[in-house]
């Protein structure tokens, strides 16, 4: 039996020094001999018919290598895969349409790709792109949701009789009796947008086709390089050996980078074999607000019933969901949105419908919180609408409703975006919520705030609840191998941008095989060194990965003391793996180093046993039949200048339940910059698109997002639950802390400023200072 | 008089907001025409590096409208990366050290249009000078842009959302402005002309700034609402007061950025404080006369009547501070 | 027209370059690619998410809105030469690794730039002066919490 030495511990990351030294290798540092580069001509409109592209002039530009459109592609150009198929929801109505690697006939959203320009220079390359004569014939764009479903709309897809990309309704018991039986109904409206994911590296490719060697090596920013290098292969023709996928150090994904076979990860390849030189191309910040996918809005009508104690009847909610111009990605946001607004609270009776719809808006697609935020906005705020109705204390109408510690796994009877029916596998939801209402002084908060007012100071508390399903299927894979030098290498087919695996995955093989966190190397992301995978994404990497980690070190030390065993002619019982050697207990003396254990088991000379390999390896999958289920509670005390509206945040409290923990810091860095994004998507992100489909803030001087002087300083605090859904009893933790910052603010500003008093109600996200001067200034009081 | 001539970029209508609106105005020119939406590379140019004052104004006079000087480059060059601007020829004058300095004398400072923010900000003898610049210093972008960008680059720029030219034109300044063959000096009041356009034509250069030194017993405040610290200004104002030995006002200065084409001189409404000391009430009326003087555009950060609001806020909370420090000294 | 090149000569880290480049390639652009010194990253070329931060002349600028000829008789500094010859860490890079200050990493070396700069100049910043300091380089991974402990702790540790 071994005692905890890494697991669990705040263990220093394996990847720090390369980062700090720069000498880590991200996609633009690639450098090739004959490299060249790619810039698109994009569209400068958001939906129009193309009539002209004449590339001939840009083809005469001295450094310009080659030009393609949509045609010259020939049977290549191919609309992409289905990502995410609806889910098996019975009446469902799903009209897929995917992106295309150049528009042909129509542009359908500002910034889509129409010309690709492959120079010696990306800036010879931006040269050419003014050389490309283009005729554009505007259309109508469809902007707004709901004028985008009213008859007479133009058509984003004229295939397609309208613009619903997708229908969908889900419900559980019966609504309309519940709502007939209750004390209390609150209906409203809500309008939620998040925004986009905005990291500091944007995406890149690089494709580098070697015709001698029949092998095709591509570069990408991807969180999800196993599939990116099946569909490529299959796509170009080639055999999956052929192609490696190698996803390098990436400078942040949040989401938006496990979209797969976006135009620029379809053509560099097939430009590569063409050109036989390899071809990079690095999206810049200005592409990056069209060119990558984001989140945006939804509307929904919603309506709580409730008994006049403050209990849930049911929920009724019918919204509206932005999907953009295409739905590569299916139904997974609306989805989350739909089950996440349940939350942590009984909801006997729930029905719940929505609508995506296309818009000439670029592609809306899964960023941290993945639409979990909209569903947990609606909720959080029906609960405070109802506790002012009813004169409950809002934590004491949340506490009412939290589901029982007794009552799971809980079935939530609606399907999840995994496929599976939403359960709750575990959780322990009142000591989360008392301990966030502790550490924030919820007890003594309305005296402090008395005094304040006192002082003419305005301050405002907000709480908020919400679950975080994590950890789905399908699987993930790991490969652990002794090396003969004693040093431990791990492969995963998962990437990383971020999250420390390096580290956190060195940290459950440390722990099993007895050796320095610090001697284990992992290598993610390279579809050569592991062959099988999903990708990193809706918070299930520490979760599938982490567990396949741990089953393959279980198995490579199962195997170690057994060849220690033989070798000593010893009981396994009798043996000790510590500091990277087997010893005998009691004789520490008497020891083999497991990097001889692996040179012995790789025998040059001598046999090995039929049906066992050679090495000291193993290679394992773990792949959960359902998500475990994290929980969390924010609160916030916020104080506003009531002339102004600016905000100050004086104390932010995350109380946060994702089971075992393998490494806190870590988790700790992911909370912080979790709760980093939702502050900015609650008070400073917005993509300000206007009704002709045009971004009037594209760039980071107006998308605004938190610096250091906006973001506080956050205390943490978690409870460990644990999941029985996977040995390590751990669940995902990647999103958590950007979830419920919405209705947060919504809460803290409307109490700092007396709203409710002033029969003025906050139902939209982001709110802004100027938004919260609009708002109040027709409730004078 | 003053020329309506278009600098950086062609602004089209919309919000005077920098990038947001050029970028916006380059777009709004596109209609059937192919404009790269993907470009952060600069154009091609001729870059000479010029080594004295005289060279300078020789190659601006040669090339007129097709040059441009890079100083700071701070809002030059991001502008050259998206391509809206696109000089055929950038002359780089930071090596004139001509350029570069403050020189204070017996009734003015002289800065040279070369010194840097962050030369300002630790200049301590002219922070005591000027505690309107010094105090709206930390409102300009980051240490980074402020370690490179130039007063005179920020000036020329003429931003509608930058916080020096309207405190330019509070503290009176006067700008001298240099051509290969001659020299002018206007008034900041009548440099900017509207947004991002000023009175300089194509082969001048703004080559000395001139603040007047204040009277004793003067007072001064800038404040600025911002969406984040470093961002262009919603609203900023500069307010300075001045009193005599009664404690009566005798002289006042308030100019903002942010709610018009070029900065707004509000110094005529806010004359009503003349004459006597000032009062909470008086600071109102003040206010109330500013909302309605001003014509604020409204942008994708604040709308018009959140900028007219604040405006009036300002107004009130600025005229208190400057009030207050004129009475205790500072 | 013809590219307009031009010669260049600069210390980077001490260590002197000749170049001829376009005049129109941005400092960001030659440093990564004409000297292979691809520790400084870009992520915005329009000033603002300071990740392309380097010292010139021992003060940090960024260097997506300067052009490399302008670098011409000037030393700048990059993140590969902050650390010690033998590898030993600047202190900036120890409390930054002890405190989990970097998650994806890619905002990293803008950040040690800045602050190790900054350091030189604060022997004793206040939480809020690391903060205003801090606030001119963006990072979307970690919320500058751990960040700021580095900084502060780095500053205690020079401090002696």
């Amino acid at each position: 039996m071994m005692s905890t030495r890494t697991f669990g511990e705040p263990v220093k990351r394996n990847e720090d020094r390369r980062l700090l030294t720069g000498q880590a290798l991200f996609i633009d540092d690639i450098e090739l001999p004959g490299l060249l580069h790619a810039a698109f001509l994009r569209s400068q409109v958001a939906h129009a018919r193309i009539r002209k592209i004449d590339v001939s002039r840009a083809l005469q530009r001295p450094g310009v290598v080659a030009a393609y459109v949509a045609d010259d592609l020939g049977d290549y150009w191919k609309p992409g895969p289905l990502l995410v198929p609806p889910p098996p929801i019975a009446g469902t109505i799903f009209h897929a349409r995917t992106q295309v690697p150049l528009a042909k006939e129509k542009v359908r959203h500002v910034g889509e790709p129409l010309v690709i320009v492959i120079a010696e220079s990306r800036y010879i390359a931006e040269d050419a792109l003014d050389d490309i004569d283009i005729e554009l014939e505007t259309l109508p764009a469809v902007v707004d949701l709901e004028e985008a479903l009213s008859a007479g709309s133009a058509l984003v897809h004229d295939d397609v009789s309208s613009n619903v990309s997708a229908h969908v309704r889900q419900s559980k018991g019966n609504y309309a009796a519940a709502a007939a039986g209750a004390d209390c109904i609150i209906k409203r409206r809500f309008r939620y947008e998040h925004g986009m994911s905005s990291p500091i590296e944007t995406r890149g490719v690089v494709a580098q086709w070697d015709g001698r060697a029949n092998q095709m090596t591509i570069w990408d920013t991807t969180q999800a390089p196993v599939f990116v290098r099946n569909g490529l292969a299959a796509m170009l023709g080639l055999n999956e050996r052929q192609v490696r996928v190698i996803a390098p150090f990436v400078g942040g994904g949040f989401g938006p980078k496990i979209m797969m076979f976006y135009p620029e990860e379809v053509l560099l390849p097939w430009i590569s074999m063409r050109l036989n030189r390899p071809i990079k191309w690095i999206e810049d910040r200005l592409e990056h607000f069209f060119a990558t996918t984001q989140e945006r809005g939804q509307i929904h009508d919603a309506e709580i019933a409730l008994t006049k104690d403050g209990r849930i009847l049911g929920i009724k909610d019918v919204f509206l969901h932005d999907g953009g111009a295409y739905d590569p990605y299916g139904l997974t946001v609306p989805i989350n949105s739909q089950c996440t607004l349940l939350g942590p609270y009984v909801v006997p009776n729930y029905d719940s419908t929505f609508t995506q719809v296309f818009t000439n808006l670029p592609i809306v697609t899964p960023y941290r919180g993945a639409g979990r935020q909209h569903g947990v906005f609606v909720m959080e705020r029906l609960l405070d609408l109802a506790a002012h109705v009813l004169d409950i204390d809002p934590a004491e109408i949340r506490r009412r409703n939290l589901i029982p510690p007794d009552a799971f796994p809980y079935n939530n009877q609606i399907i999840y975006q995994d496929f599976a029916p939403l359960t709750y596998d575990s959780g322990n939801y009142e000591p989360v919520l008392d301990m966030a209402l502790d550490a924030i002084g919820y007890q003594t908060f309305k005296r402090e705030q008395a005094t304040a007012r006192a002082q003419g100071r305005h301050l405002g508390l907000g709480v908020a609840c919400y679950v975080e399903g994590t950890g789905i299927g399908p699987y993930e894979g790991a490969k652990v191998q002794v090396q003969s030098n004693g040093k431990v290498s791990i492969a995963t087919g998962i990437g990383t941008q971020g999250q420390g695996h390096f580290t956190v995955f060195a940290q459950i093989a440390a722990e099993q095989l007895g050796v320095e966190v610090g001697d284990v190397d992992v290598v993610t992301g390279d579809t050569d060194q592991f062959y099988w995978g999903a990708g990193t994404f809706a918070s299930r990497g520490a979760v599938v990965a982490g567990n396949a980690v741990n089953e393959a070190s279980k198995a490579v030390r199962r195997k170690a003391l057994k060849l220690a065993s033989d070798l000593f002619e010893c009981s396994e019982e009798d043996l000790v793996l510590d500091g990277g050697k087997v010893s005998i207990v009691g004789i520490p003396e008497k020891f083999v180093k497991l990097g001889d254990l692996a040179s012995r088991a790789n025998p040059m000379r001598g046999a090995v046993e039929p049906d066992t390999e050679p090495g000291l390896e193993s290679t394992r999958y773990f792949g959960p039949k359902m998500g475990a289920t994290a929980n969390g509670v924010h609160a916030m005390i916020v104080e506003m200048d009531p002339d102004t509206f600016e905000l100050k945040i004086l104390k932010y409290v995350v109380v946060h339940d994702c089971g075992t923990v393998i490494n806190p810091m870590v988790l700790a860095g992911q909370i912080h910059g979790g709760v980093a994004q939702g502050i900015g998507n609650a008070f400073y992100e917005k993509l300000a698109f206007d009704d002709q489909g045009q971004l009037l803030n594209a760039s980071l001087a107006d998308y605004l997002l938190p610096t250091a002087l906006e973001v506080p300083r956050m205390e943490l605090a978690h409870t460990v639950t644990k999941s029985p859904l996977n040995p390590l009893g751990i669940k995902g933790a990647g999103e958590a802390g950007a979830i419920p910052g919405g209705p947060l603010f919504a809460q803290a500003i409307e109490d700092a400023l007396g709203l409710k008093a002033k029969g003025v109600e906050l139902l939209e996200i982001p709110l802004s200072p100027s938004r919260l001067f609009e708002l109040t200034r027709t409730a004078k009081g | 008089m003053a020329r309506k001539r278009r600098d950086f970029f062609d602004l089209r209508d919309g919000p005077p907001h920098t990038l947001s609106a050029a970028f916006r105005g380059s777009r709004n020119a596109l209609s059937l025409v192919g404009l790269p939406s993907s470009a952060m590379k600069p154009a091609p140019f001729k870059y000479i590096a010029a080594n004295s004052l005289e060279q300078a104004l020789a190659l601006k006079a040669q090339y007129g409208d097709e040059a441009k000087f890079l100083a700071g480059g701070q809002s030059l060059i991001p502008a050259m990366n998206f391509r809206l601007a696109r000089p055929a020829i950038l002359i780089d004058i930071n090596g004139i050290e001509a350029l570069c300095g403050v020189r204070t004398s017996e009734a003015t400072t002289r800065v040279g249009p070369l010194t840097r923010y962050r030369t300002l900000q630790r200049d301590a003898a002219f922070a005591g000078l000027f505690p309107l610049i010094d105090e709206a210093l930390p409102h300009i972008a980051h240490p980074q842009i402020r370690n490179r960008g130039t007063i005179g680059g920020n000036l020329s720029h003429a931003d509608p959302a930058s916080e020096l030219p309207a405190i330019a034109v509070a503290l009176r300044a006067r700008f001298h402005v240099q051509s290969a063959t001659r020299a002018r000096s206007i008034e900041a009041a009548d440099f900017f002309v509207s947004a991002l356009t000023t009175d300089l034509e194509p082969d001048e250069m703004l080559t000395e700034i001139e603040l007047p030194l204040q009277s004793p017993r003067t007072g001064s405040c800038f404040m600025e609402v911002a969406r984040r610290r470093g961002d262009f200004a919603i609203v900023g104002v500069a307010a300075q007061m001045t009193l005599d030995d009664h404690d009566a006002c005798r002289d006042i200065r308030l100019t903002f950025c942010g709610v018009g084409e070029t900065p707004v001189d509000a110094s005529p409404a806010a004359s009503m404080l003349i004459g006597q000391p000032p009062t909470g009430n008086t600071f109102r009326d003040v206010a109330a006369s500013v909302q309605t003087m001003i014509e604020p555009a409204g942008s994708v950060h604040a709308t018009a009547d959140y900028q007219r609001h604040i405006a009036g806020v300002l107004t009130e909370r600025a005229l208190r501070t400057a009030h207050q420090r004129a009475h205790d000294g500072r | 027209m013809d590219d307009d090149r031009h010669d260049v000569t600069l210390m980077v880290n001490g260590v002197s370059y000749t170049r001829r480049v376009e005049s129109r390639m941005l400092l960001s652009d030659f440093i990564r690619h004409d000297l292979a010194l691809a520790g400084t990253h870009v992520g915005c070329e329009h000033g603002v998410c300071g990740a392309c931060t380097i010292l010139l002349d021992g003060e940090p600028v960024r260097s997506c809105l300067m052009l490399a000829v302008q670098a011409n008789n000037h030393a700048i500094s990059t993140v590969e030469g902050l650390a010690g010859k033998d590898g030993a860490y600047h202190p900036l890079q120890q409390a930054m690794h002890d405190h989990h200050g970097l998650q994806c990493g890619y905002c990293t070396p803008g950040i040690l730039m800045t602050m190790s700069a900054f350091l030189d100049e604060h022997s004793s910043p206040s939480e809020n002066e690391v903060r205003e300091a801090l606030s001119g380089n963006l990072c979307r991974c970690t919320g500058y919490q751990n960040i700021v402990d580095a900084v502060l702790s780095a500053a205690a540790r020079m401090r002696g």
